[in-house]
């Protein structure tokens, strides 16, 4: 369990996390969303303790993070890959990471074997493809058994037999009732891997909540439909107050669902060639959330700071 | 090669390390010399050789500046793209060497000049005024050690492509080692005069007449070695795997 | 006592450590061997003069000690640190413990290795540690080692980057006391109480009783403080800059 409240970053004059709060549940992976440099990797550093929350707070599990005993068997994470110093071995980084949460050696060789890295475990981290540096950071995020995992971009650069295994890893840890948090800008991705969404823009949270529901809200879900007697059905659901758009030789109709077109059809004996709900991915809906973000944040900020001249000449009326 | 050295010259100067190495030289230098102006009472009088106080703590910084210059090309592997670019090493390395000692040579006359006046202003004694081809040396010349010892710190830094190790190489080197060789018993005297950048110094502040080298010839004498070393350094840049 | 056993880990398990070690005690019992070898009686072998490397071993340490810090900021290895051990007191204070210690150790080894292999070369001349000066010029190089990469630490905790960390520890070292001296009527008064004069005071100072030449050995100290005063004084001002670093670290985003 992960709670952020109010939690806000300032980098100088750059608010890089904007007074953001959510939450995180158990037993479910929940996914991080948002563009690149959108403040997702900030705001894990500060889940993490590593940076100082300008405002705000972070608890796991009610705890600040540099409060935990033995952080690495409450929280495992997982930020950057390339986290190791090059010239140690495998085996090396993992058991000075047991040693410092006091965990028995045999542990090391238990997630080496998990992450199948066992073969490499004395070559040095320096010549690790990044996927295996990937499972190596999965190892250490692992060494500790903990309830909680952070994973940052996990699945950056990874071949598609690596982001499958990322993938059905996740699953695995959220059965076994953990707490899973991933970030990615891949919304794809987030799709086939998170059950509950945490999408931010700029900064700012601009939705909590299902993936299924952020689809459905967020996207307006239209329906196709195809008939020889359109123009009857038209005046139909025009005289209901639903909204249609013609579309070649078929209407898309929005705000009601294929259910109700079809019996208003039945009832009033017309016949329909095709009934096609258009579901909205996952793209639409992030692109069509985080895209009003940047122009209403690119919006605010003409009023905050004097306008670039190009920008200024762009807005002025032509004289 | 103009090209060559319109691309380095952007590369140098679009890094940090080269602007606070210039504002620290210029910085400590001149504040040495008006320091050293401003404290100095008693019987005998400021010279110009007071006024180049500071000037071997230049040095060393114009030399971690060199050195930085070519060890973060091979830290953030940009060499490699340098080399993408222009698959002749030897003449893209030459082009920086170019860019880096030119840096260093006026960044050495602004500071040597600079601490000169200085100096001048606040203590104003006879001494100060540079009246012979030994004092122009030791002012003006700053610039041309400064440029040489740049060569050096290139070509270690080419050697060894690795900022810790360049930088403790070429600062341990001149500071100490130099010193510890001429302190052998018997030995120690010959050894010291052959030593690079003691015979830098010899240029800077005239002839002592144990030394085998005339104040130039001190100067061709460092500036062979840097050469040498340079060459070395392209040869094996040459060969490696970038 | 956990901690103290990651960090030891942490540093023999990277390549810098050994170099750095290898190359202080090459250069120091080098040294020293090459001093026994050219001695006469123009220029007679002491123990003083058998700790003639001692400086160099001291920067080298001190570069080792400084990169012990900084590469963990370079590859952020610091934060992994500081993930599996949030306190970051601790986590640097047991760093910084472990650094010292081998660095004692380098010390201890390069010090007695420097004097017995005066001893093995010139079997003639008599090198027993009889004064307290004598055992302070051989055992107490170890000591500044230490104390010095609590300094080195302390600079790479607060700069985070090796050139610079580096630099400005070897600068400050072999030029920077050097240059103060020479300033003049002010310079030396302040260079009575800058801390590696102090350090240098105590390994030589007090009297030196062979009354020897200056080249003959580490560098002299103009210092009036007595030799443990003096050692107490560089080991405050060490504590003062890792006590300054780590208050920092701890403000500071990793």
């Amino acid at each position: 369990m992960i709670e952020a409240t109010g939690l806000t970053k300032h980098y100088g004059r750059t608010v890089a996390v904007d007074n953001l709060s959510f939450g995180v549940g158990e037993g479910r992976v929940t996914g991080f969303l948002g563009p690149n440099g959108a403040g997702k990797s900030t705001t894990m550093r500060m889940i993490l303790g590593l940076d100082r929350p300008t405002s705000g707070d972070v608890r796991i599990d009610g705890e600040h993070y540099r409060d935990l005993k033995r952080p690495l068997t409450t929280v495992g994470a997982l930020l950057d890959a390339k986290w190791v110093h090059p010239n140690r071995s495998a085996r090396a980084h993992l058991r000075w990471l047991a040693a410092a949460s006091k965990l028995p050696y045999s542990r090391v060789d238990e997630v080496l074997d998990i992450v199948g890295l066992t073969a490499v475990a004395n070559k040095r981290a320096g010549g690790f493809s990044l996927g295996m540096s990937q499972r190596l950071g999965i190892a250490g995020a692992l060494l500790g058994d903990p309830r909680v995992l952070l994973f940052d971009e996990p699945v950056n650069g990874l071949d598609p037999e690596g982001i499958l295994w990322i993938r059905r890893f996740m699953h695995r840890l959220a059965a076994e009732g953990r707490t899973v948090f991933v970030s990615s800008h891949l919304l794809s991705e987030m799709a086939q891997t998170a059950q509950d969404l945490v999408v931010i823009g700029r900064g700012k949270l601009i939705y909590q909540g299902t993936v299924d529901d952020f689809i459905a809200n967020a996207t307006e879900n239209t329906v196709v439909v195809r008939s020889p007697e359109l123009d009857r059905l038209t005046e139909l659901l025009r005289a209901d107050g639903v909204s249609l758009v013609a579309d070649g030789d078929a209407i898309r109709v929005s705000g009601v669902d294929s259910a109700a077109i079809g019996e208003l059809a039945a009832a009033n004996k017309i016949v329909l060639h095709e009934l096609n709900p258009q579901i909205g991915s996952l793209e639409e809906a992030f692109i069509q959330l985080t895209g009003d973000t940047v122009e209403y944040t690119a919006h605010t900020d003409q009023h905050t700071a004097p306008a670039e001249p190009a920008g200024a000449t762009e807005e002025a009326p032509p004289a | 090669m103009t090209a060559l050295l319109a691309t380095e010259r952007i590369k140098l100067f679009t890094t940090r390390s080269p602007w606070w190495s210039m504002i620290m030289t210029l910085g400590i230098t001149v504040g040495l010399a008006g320091m050293v102006a401003l404290t100095h009472a008693g019987d005998r009088p400021l010279t110009v050789e007071h006024s180049q106080f500071g000037s071997q703590f230049g040095l060393m910084i114009i030399t971690v500046m060199a050195a930085l210059a070519v060890t973060t090309e091979y830290r953030f592997a940009t060499i490699r793209t340098t080399f993408q670019a222009v698959p002749n090493r030897t003449s893209i390395l030459l082009a920086k060497t170019a860019v880096v000692t030119g840096l260093a040579v006026v960044v050495g006359e602004i500071t040597a000049f600079g601490s000169w006046a200085v100096a001048k202003l606040i203590d104003g004694g006879p001494e100060l005024s540079i009246r012979d081809s030994g004092d122009l040396r030791m002012v003006a010349g700053v610039g041309l050690v400064y440029g040489v010892a740049a060569v050096m710190a290139v070509a270690v830094g080419i050697l060894v492509r690795q900022s810790a190790g360049a930088i403790s190489i070429l600062l341990i080197w001149p500071l100490l080692a130099e010193n510890l060789v001429g302190l052998i018993p018997r030995v120690g005297d010959d050894l010291r005069n052959w030593m690079p950048y003691v015979n830098a110094g010899r240029f800077l502040n005239g002839v002592d007449p144990e030394m085998p080298l005339s104040a130039w010839g001190a100067l061709a004498y460092f500036a062979g070695v840097a050469a040498v070393l340079l060459g070395t350094a392209l040869v094996v840049a040459n060969r490696r795997d970038a | 006592m956990t901690l103290l056993a990651v960090e030891r880990m942490k540093l023999f398990t990277t390549r810098s450590p050994w170099w750095c070690t290898v190359a202080a005690l090459a250069v120091t019992i080098g040294f020293a061997a090459l001093m026994a070898g050219t001695a006469d009686a123009q220029a007679p072998l002491t123990v003083a003069a058998t700790q003639f490397g001692y400086n160099f071993g001291l920067v080298v340490v001190m570069v080792m000690a400084g990169l012990a810090i900084t590469t963990e900021y370079r590859f952020s290895t610091m934060r992994a640190t500081f993930l599996a051990v949030p306190n970051r007191w601790s986590a640097l204070l047991a760093k910084t413990a472990v650094v010292a210690v081998l660095a004692g150790i380098v010390g201890e080894i390069a010090a007695f290795g420097s004097w017995g292999i005066g001893k093995l070369i010139k079997p003639g001349v008599d090198l027993t540690l009889n004064t307290a000066y004598e055992w302070r010029a051989v055992a107490g190089v170890g000591l500044v080692y230490a104390v010095a990469a609590v300094v080195a630490v302390a600079v790479g905790v607060l700069v985070r980057h090796s050139a610079g960390a580096i630099s400005l520890v070897l600068i400050y070292n072999l030029l920077v006391e050097g240059l103060i001296v020479l300033i003049p009527n002010v310079g030396p008064k302040i260079h009575k109480w800058l801390p590696f004069n102090m350090a240098h005071q105590f390994v030589t100072g007090n009297p030196d009783p062979t009354g020897r030449d200056v080249n003959f050995g580490p560098p002299l100290s103009d210092a009036t403080l007595g030799p443990w005063a003096a050692l107490a004084y560089f080991a405050g001002f060490a504590a003062v800059l890792l006590v300054i670093a780590l208050a920092v670290a701890n403000r500071r985003d990793a």
